[in-house]
C-alpha cells in the first residue's frame, strides 16, 4: 500500500502556492500569474503521479487514506482518502485550474482591484476543492463545504460585472441556508450514531455500516439534500446559479459549474445514497421528478436567453436534471452515466465560458448574444473551440459528454421506460439552444462590431486545447475514466442495496456496464 | 456546655477569594480617604493586580480538593475551573470598564450616579471633569460574590455569596453616562425582580432546612438518600432555590428583566454581567443539584427540560424580532441559558465539562461582541439600532470581521467556538437520552442562526447610509480585549481539544 501522503499533498500545494502569491508585491501582476500557474501544473502533476499509483481492482472502499486525530471527544477526525468518484472529481478541479489561470491571464482585472489576490483565490479554492473531495468524515467534509464560500463569495464579488455584489449575496446566502439545515442533519447524525454503537462518530465508513431507521433516515436525508440541491443547483433551488454566472470572471464561472457544483452531485452519491439508503430509494420519485422537471426547465428557458453566461447557465441546470436523474434511477448504468456526465459537464463548460471570456475580451465586455454574428469568418480558430465545446455541451457522438448522457438515459429507460422517454426528449431542445447560439454567434453575415476581431494567440489556445482533446479523446476512449468509477459505483450500489433491474436492453445492456464506450 | 469551635480554615485554598474580597475593602478605603486624582489609578492597580495575582495563586494550587471553612466552602475540579473563568472574564470586561477614548466625554459612568438625571449637580459634575471611580469598588465586591458564589458548599453561604455578587451589580446597572433614566429604570427593574427571587431562594433554602434539618449542602444529599418519607416539601423548597437561579441566568419564565438590563447598562457592565453571572449562577446550579439533590433528580429534570425548552424557544423566536442590537443580544442570553441547561440536564461529567466550556467560550463571545458593540457610536453615544449598522462591515472591514466571528460563534457555526459548545452540550445530553431535548435544542439553534446571520447580512451586504454608524478608535485597552476574545473564539474553534481534556480532567463536584 501507498502510505505517501498524496492527498494532504495535493491539498496544501496550491494553499502554498496562494501564500506566495499573496506575498509578491503588487506592481509585479505578471509574476504573481506566473507563480499561480506554476503551482496549479504542480499540483496536477501531483494529482497525475497519485492517479497512477491508484490501483482501480482496490478492495479498499478508500485509498491513500490518512487519518489524524482533531476532535476526538466528538469523534471527529482529520482523514482523507478517495475512492474512483473522488478520483476523478479531483483531477477534474486539478485539470480546471490551470486551464482558468491561463485562460484568465489578461481579463482586465487591473481595473476591478488586486490582480494577485484573484489568482490567490483561485488557488485557496482549489486546495478546498480537493479538501472537500478527499474528506472522508462527514464533519470534515463540512467543514470544507462551507469553507469553499469564502474564496467564491470574494471571487464573485470583488471581480465581476456591474452586479458582482448582488449576486455573491445571493449565492452566499442561498449556500449558507443549506449549509445551516445540513449541519443540523450532521448533528442529528452524531446523535444516530451514538446511539447505536455507543460512542459518536462522524466517520463515514462506520456511518454507512450504521444500520438507521428509516424515519430518522427520511429526516436527515432532507438536511442533507437540500445544501446538495442548491449547490448543484437542481430546479427550484438554482435562482443564484444565472446571476453568479453572468456576474463573475469567466474563470470564476467555470470553476463555479465546472467543478463547485459538482461538490453537490457528488454528495448526494457520497453522502445521501450510502448513508440513507432507506431514505434514497423513499425520495428519489420526488427526486426524479424536480430532476426532470429541471432538464426541461433549464433548457426552455436557455433557449429564450439573449446573454451568452446566463444561456450556459441555464444549460447547466438542465445538465445538472440529467445527472441528478443518473444518480436516482439506482440503476449502475445511471450512476456511471452521472459520473461520467460531470466530468463531461466540466469540460463543457469550461471550454464554453472560456471561449465566451474570449469574445467579452473581444467586443468590450458584452456578453449579448446580438453582439456576435459571423465569428467564423474573422476567428476560426476561436469557433472551432466553441462549436467542440457546443457539441459536447449537446453530447453529440464521439464527446465524452455523449457517453454520460447516453449511459444517464440508459439507466433511467431500465428502471422507469416513460421517464426515460421523457427526458430523452429534452436532448432535442438542448440540441436546439446549442446550434441556436452557434448559429447565432459564429455563422451568419459579419456583424459590422466583428469586423476585425483578432483571432486566439498562442496562450489562448494552449489554455483550450487540453479541453478539446479531453472532451474528444475521452469521448472516443472513455476506459481510463470507467475504470476507475465501475468499481466506486458498485460499491455505492452495494450499500445503498439495489441492483440493476433484470430487464436489460439485450443489445446495449452487456457492453455498456462493463465497457462503456465501445458501442 | 456547648462551646464554640472556630472553624479550620485552609487559607492556602480560598486565598484567590480572600485576595479579591481584600481588594475590595481596601478599594472602599481608597474611594473614602485618597483624592479625587489619585483614585483612578489606584483602582486600577488594585482591580488588575488582584485579579491577576488571584488567577495566578489559582493557578499555582489548581490541583487542590478540600472541603473548608467548616464545610461551607468546596474547592474542587469545577470549583477551580469557575473560579479561573470569572476572574478571566472580568479582567476582559475590566479592560472595558476603564476605557476613557471611546466616548468623547470620557468614559461609559455617570460621573455621579447619584446626581439626578438633567439636574445641575450633574452639570456641575460633568463641567469640572469628575470621574466615577465607584464602579471599581462595586467591581470588585460583584467579582468576590461570584467567587464565593460557585464554591459555597451549604444554603446560607450561597445566599449570602449570591447577594454580595447582585447588589454591586443593581448600582452599576444604573451608572451609564448617557441616557440616564433608561439606565436608573434598569436599574430598577434588575433590583426588584432580583429581590423579589431572592426571596424565593432564602424562602427555598428554609423549606429545604424544613426537611433536611441542615443547610450544608452534603447533609442534603445525605438525608434525601436515607429518607422514607415525603419528599414534596424539599422538592418545593429545591424548586424555589431554582427560581432564585433561573432568574440570574436569565431562563424563561424568569427572563423579563434581560432585555430592559442589557440595554440600558452602560455596555462594559452588560459585558461584564452577561458573563460572568452566568458563569457564577449556573456553577452554583450544578453544585446545587448534582451534590445536594442527585437524590430527586427526576424532579429537577422535568424542571430543567421545560425551562430549557422554553427558554431556547422563547428566546430565539423573540430576538428574532428586536432592532436593537443589545436587546437581541439580551434574548440571545436567554436562549443561550436554554442552550447551556441542556447540559446542565445531562448531569454526567461530560456534562459538567460540556457546561464549563460553554460558560467559559459563552463568556468570552459576550465580552467580545460587547467590546465591538462599545466602539460603534454616532453623535448621540453608542449606536445599538440595527439600521445604524447598515454597510459598517464595508466602511470598518476588520471590525465587521470582528463581529462577523462572533456572531457565527453564537449561531454555533463550526470553526468557531460556538459550534463546539453546542455540540458538547448536546453530546453529553444525547449520552444521557435526552434525545428529544437536543432535537428542540437543534431547531432553535435553526432559528437563533437567523438573526445572528442578520447581523452579519446588514453589516456587509446594506450599503452604508448617512445614517450609519461610525467606529471610534479605542486605546490599548478596549484593543486587547477585542482581539484576545476574537483569538480565543477562533482557536477554541479550531482545536478545542486541549480545553476539552483540561475540563474532563477537573473531574466532578465533591461532596
Amino acid at each position: 500500500m501507498n502510505t505517501y501522503p498524496w492527498l494532504t499533498t495535493i491539498a496544501l500545494l496550491p494553499l502554498v502556492g496562494s501564500v506566495i502569491v499573496i506575498l509578491i508585491p503588487k506592481h509585479n501582476a505578471g509574476l504573481a500569474k506566473a507563480v499561480a500557474f506554476a503551482f496549479s501544473l504542480l499540483t496536477l502533476g501531483a494529482v497525475i503521479a497519485m492517479a497512477l499509483n491508484f490501483d482501480a481492482n482496490s478492495q479498499e472502499a478508500f485509498q491513500f487514506t490518512q487519518s489524524y486525530a482533531w476532535i476526538p471527544t466528538f469523534g471527529i477526525n482529520f482523514s482523507f482518502g478517495v475512492d474512483g468518484i473522488a478520483l476523478v472529481l479531483i483531477a477534474l478541479a486539478a485539470t480546471l485550474v490551470p486551464v482558468v489561470i491561463l485562460g484568465g491571464w489578461d481579463e482586465g482585472l487591473e481595473s476591478q482591484g488586486s490582480v494577485k489576490g484573484y489568482f490567490a483565490l483561485i488557488l485557496v479554492l482549489e486546495s478546498l476543492m480537493v479538501g472537500v473531495f478527499a474528506a472522508t468524515d462527514v464533519f470534515l467534509f463540512y467543514v470544507f463545504f462551507e469553507a469553499m464560500l469564502i474564496p467564491v463569495y470574494f471571487m464573485i464579488g470583488r471581480y465581476g460585472g456591474p452586479q458582482r455584489s448582488y449576486a455573491a449575496v445571493k449565492f452566499l446566502i442561498y449556500s449558507l441556508v443549506g449549509g445551516l439545515f445540513m449541519l443540523a442533519s450532521l448533528i442529528g447524525l452524531y446523535v444516530v450514531s451514538a446511539q447505536i454503537t455507543g460512542t459518536g462518530t462522524f466517520d463515514f465508513t462506520t456511518l454507512v455500516g450504521l444500520d438507521i431507521d428509516p424515519d430518522v433516515q427520511k429526516l436527515l436525508f432532507l438536511g442533507f439534500f437540500f445544501a446538495f440541491a442548491i449547490k448543484a443547483p437542481l430546479w427550484p433551488f438554482h435562482t443564484w446559479l444565472p446571476d453568479a454566472a453572468s456576474q463573475a470572471q469567466p474563470g470564476t464561472s467555470v470553476l463555479l459549474i465546472g467543478v463547485l457544483d459538482k461538490v453537490g452531485t457528488f454528495g448526494m452519491i457520497r453522502y445521501c445514497l450510502e448513508i440513507f439508503p432507506a431514505a434514497s430509494t423513499f425520495y428519489a420519485p420526488a427526486v426524479i421528478s424536480i430532476a426532470v422537471i429541471g432538464i426541461f426547465y433549464g433548457a426552455f428557458v436557455a433557449l429564450k436567453q439573449t446573454d451568452l453566461r446566463r444561456l450556459f447557465a441555464y444549460s447547466s441546470i438542465s445538465h445538472f436534471g440529467f445527472i441528478a436523474l443518473g444518480i436516482f434511477v439506482f440503476t449502475s448504468a445511471g450512476h456511471t452515466g452521472s459520473m461520467v456526465y460531470m466530468v463531461a459537464h466540466g469540460l463543457s463548460t469550461a471550454g464554453l465560458f472560456i471561449v465566451a471570456g474570449y469574445l467579452m475580451a473581444r467586443r468590450g465586455g458584452s456578453a449579448q448574444l446580438s453582439s456576435f454574428g459571423g465569428v467564423n469568418k474573422v476567428a476560426p480558430v476561436l469557433a472551432g473551440f466553441f462549436l467542440i465545446a457546443a457539441l459536447s455541451s449537446l453530447a453529440l457522438p464521439g464527446m465524452v459528454s455523449f457517453i454520460g448522457e447516453f449511459l444517464v438515459l440508459l439507466g433511467a429507460f431500465q428502471q422507469y421506460m416513460w421517464l426515460g422517454a421523457v427526458a430523452t426528449v429534452g436532448i432535442v431542445i438542448t440540441a436546439a439552444y446549442v446550434l441556436r447560439v452557434y448559429q447565432k454567434s459564429m455563422t451568419g453575415p459579419l456583424n459590422p462590431d466583428c469586423e476585425g476581431m483578432k483571432d486566439l494567440n498562442g496562450r489562448e489556445i494552449t489554455a483550450l486545447a487540453p479541453i478539446a482533446l479531453l472532451i474528444i479523446v475521452l469521448g472516443v476512449f472513455p476506459a481510463p475514466l470507467l475504470n476507475v468509477i465501475n468499481p466506486a459505483v458498485d460499491r455505492v450500489m452495494t450499500t445503498v442495496g439495489v441492483s440493476d433491474p433484470e430487464v436489460t436492453f439485450p443489445i446495449l445492456g452487456e457492453s455498456v456496464t462493463s465497457e462503456g464506450g465501445s458501442e | 456546655m456547648n462551646t464554640f469551635t472556630a472553624p479550620e480554615i485552609d487559607y492556602v485554598a480560598i486565598s484567590p477569594i480572600l485576595i479579591v474580597g481584600i481588594a475590595a475593602l481596601l478599594s472602599v478605603l481608597a474611594e473614602t480617604f485618597l483624592p479625587r486624582f489619585l483614585r483612578r489609578q489606584i483602582q486600577l492597580m488594585l482591580t488588575f493586580f488582584s485579579l491577576i495575582g488571584a488567577f495566578i495563586v489559582l493557578v499555582i494550587n489548581h490541583n487542590l480538593r478540600t472541603i473548608t471553612v467548616g464545610g461551607a466552602v468546596a474547592i474542587d475540579g469545577p470549583g477551580v475551573v469557575l473560579m479561573g473563568t470569572i476572574l478571566l472574564l472580568s479582567l476582559l470586561s475590566a479592560f472595558l470598564i476603564a476605557e476613557r477614548s471611546l466616548d468623547s466625554l470620557g468614559d461609559a459612568f455617570a460621573p455621579s450616579a447619584s446626581a439626578l438625571p438633567g439636574s445641575v449637580d450633574e452639570r456641575e459634575f460633568s463641567a469640572r471633569g469628575y470621574f466615577q471611580t465607584e464602579v471599581w469598588t462595586l467591581f470588585l465586591f460583584a467579582v468576590f460574590g461570584m467567587l464565593v458564589f460557585v464554591v459555597a458548599n451549604d444554603l446560607l453561604f450561597m445566599f449570602v455569596a449570591l447577594e454580595v455578587m447582585s447588589l454591586p451589580l443593581y448600582l452599576m446597572v444604573g451608572m451609564a453616562r448617557r441616557r440616564r433614566l433608561l439606565s436608573q429604570e434598569a436599574s430598577l427593574k434588575y433590583f426588584v425582580l432580583g429581590a423579589f427571587s431572592s426571596a424565593f431562594f432564602i424562602f427555598g433554602a428554609g423549606l429545604v432546612y424544613g426537611f433536611a434539618g441542615s443547610i450544608s449542602l452534603p447533609v442534603i444529599h445525605d438525608s434525601l438518600a436515607s429518607t422514607t418519607s415525603e419528599t414534596l416539601l424539599i422538592v418545593i423548597g429545591m424548586a424555589m432555590l431554582l427560581v432564585g437561579l433561573f432568574f440570574k441566568v436569565g431562563a424563561v419564565p424568569f427572563h423579563q428583566w434581560t432585555p430592559d438590563v442589557y440595554q440600558g447598562a452602560p455596555t462594559p457592565i452588560t459585558a461584564f454581567m452577561g458573563a460572568t453571572v452566568k458563569v457564577a449562577a449556573f456553577g452554583a446550579m450544578m453544585r446545587l443539584l448534582y451534590v445536594a439533590f442527585s437524590g430527586i433528580q427526576w424532579d429537577w429534570e422535568v424542571i430543567l427540560w421545560t425551562v430549557a425548552i422554553l427558554s431556547m424557544l422563547v428566546g430565539s423566536l423573540i430576538a428574532l424580532t428586536q432592532s436593537d442590537v443589545k436587546r437581541m443580544l439580551a434574548y440571545s442570553a436567554v436562549a443561550q441559558s436554554g442552550f447551556i441547561l441542556v447540559g446542565v440536564v445531562a448531569a454526567s461529567p461530560a456534562g459538567i465539562a460540556a457546561v464549563m466550556f460553554y460558560l467559559i467560550a459563552y463568556g468570552v463571545v459576550t465580552v467580545g461582541t460587547l467590546a465591538v458593540i462599545s466602539m460603534v457610536r454616532d453623535s448621540s453615544g453608542e449606536a445599538t439600532h440595527l439600521s445604524k449598522w447598515a454597510g459598517l462591515g464595508k466602511k470598518s472591514p476588520v471590525l465587521g470581521a470582528v463581529m462577523a466571528t462572533f456572531m457565527l460563534s453564537l449561531a454555533g457555526i463550526p470553526l468557531t467556538s460556538g459550534f463546539v459548545i453546542k455540540f458538547g452540550v448536546f453530546a453529553a445530553a444525547i449520552a444521557e437520552g435526552d434525545t428529544w431535548l437536543v432535537i428542540a435544542a437543534v431547531i432553535a439553534s435553526i432559528i437563533a442562526a437567523f438573526f445572528y446571520v442578520r447581523v452579519i447580512v446588514v453589516m456587509f451586504f446594506s450599503a452604508p447610509n448617512e445614517n450609519t454608524a461610525s467606529v471610534a478608535i479605542p486605546s490599548i485597552l478596549t484593543t486587547i480585549t477585542v482581539a484576545a476574545t476574537a483569538t480565543t473564539t477562533l482557536v477554541l474553534g479550531i482545536i478545542p481539544q486541549p480545553l476539552l481534556d483540561l475540563l474532563s480532567n477537573a473531574g466532578i463536584f465533591i461532596r
